[in-house]
């Protein structure tokens, strides 16, 4: 499936506030490094993410690009 | 997939030179968000100040002045009256705006000069390293108050938005916290009306955001939200204190 969240690597700071205003908790800090030198955030549980959009209005550095929420399926 | 949030597109592909965690970035985002909703980016002249956001020309594209320090408001006031069509925006730290430039800010206030300003209000002066601000909290360590601020010897900390709320001139003037979603989602409203003040050409609007200094508050970024949600929004309460007929 699609990620929900889209995080932009390069600009993560590593400053923790998004992992700390989830309220699914599935987001955490990455074992990743990027080119500054940061340990990015990464999302790693997509499944049980509610596309909530804490994150992203949190993000001090516009690391969170995108949000997006699955369409319902209609039969 | 249907995008629920999406980065503004004023915001420009240069990293923030701000230290992890500052919420100047947030700030930074509301103003480029509400540009674009209100489609105002064309037409946007933002006065930078000194201080931390001195480079913010780097990271929000519009039209950008740097204004000496504390003189945002005075400079603001000059573009709006040469330039009657453009969407003017100050945007101001409490070091520059509550203290050096506390008279340019009042007198463009009681002007009621058709100026939007932000006002970021983290308690010290961030850029030079954590000295004390007129914002400062009794009883905060900082590096020219290392026993703690007193207010026998360093004063009061200064309420800027229930001071220019008392003069006739502004059109709107309200405080908002960055410290949660939920705080964030309000400012965002708040900034809104703000703006709405300018284009309905009612006057001077200010909106103050209480913010957080993690690196010389000493404090990892989380704990510094969490100090802003237990000491400094006693002090500080979230609200509107003036609001004009019109501004909705």
């Amino acid at each position: 499936m699609e990620k929900k969240v889209i995080i932009n690597e390069e600009r993560c700071k590593s400053c923790g506030l998004c992992v700390s205003v989830c309220p699914k908790h599935v987001l955490r800090i990455s074992e990743k490094l990027n080119s500054n030198g940061y340990h990015p955030a990464e999302l790693f549980d997509n499944d049980n993410c509610i596309s909530c959009g804490f994150c992203y209005l949190i993000c001090p550095d516009a690391a969170i690009e995108e949000v997006r929420r699955l369409e319902p399926v209609r039969k | 997939m249907k995008i629920i949030y999406k980065k503004p597109e004023p915001i420009t592909k240069t990293h923030t030179t701000y230290c992890p965690g500052c919420p100047h970035g947030i700030a930074h985002r509301l103003v480029a968000e509400l540009l674009e909703e209100m489609n105002l980016t064309k037409k946007a002249v933002i006065v930078w100040p000194v201080g931390c956001s001195v480079f913010g020309y780097y990271f929000i594209g519009t039209d950008a002045v740097e204004a000496a320090h504390g003189r945002a408001c005075a400079m603001a006031t000059g573009i709006k009256r040469v330039h009657p069509e453009s969407f003017v925006i100050s945007y101001q730290g409490d070091g520059d705006l509550a203290s050096i430039g506390i008279a340019e800010t009042v007198h463009a206030a009681a002007r009621g000069e058709r100026i939007s300003v932000v006002y970021i209000n983290n308690g010290n002066y961030g850029m030079t390293g954590g000295q004390m601000a007129p914002t400062t909290l009794l009883g905060q360590r900082t590096t020219t108050t290392p026993y703690g601020r007193d207010a026998k010897l360093n004063g009061f900390p200064l309420h800027v938005p229930e001071m220019l709320a008392a003069i006739d001139g502004p059109a709107y003037i309200a405080r908002a916290a960055l410290d949660s979603p939920q705080h964030i989602i309000q400012a965002k409203k708040f900034l809104k009306k703000a703006f709405t003040a300018q284009t309905k050409d009612l006057g001077f609007s200010l909106v103050e955001m209480i913010s957080a200094c993690p690196t010389n508050w000493k404090l990892s970024p989380v704990e510094a939200m969490e100090r802003i949600r237990r000491e400094v929004l006693p002090v500080f309460p979230i609200g509107e204190f003036k609001v004009a007929k019109g501004v909705e």
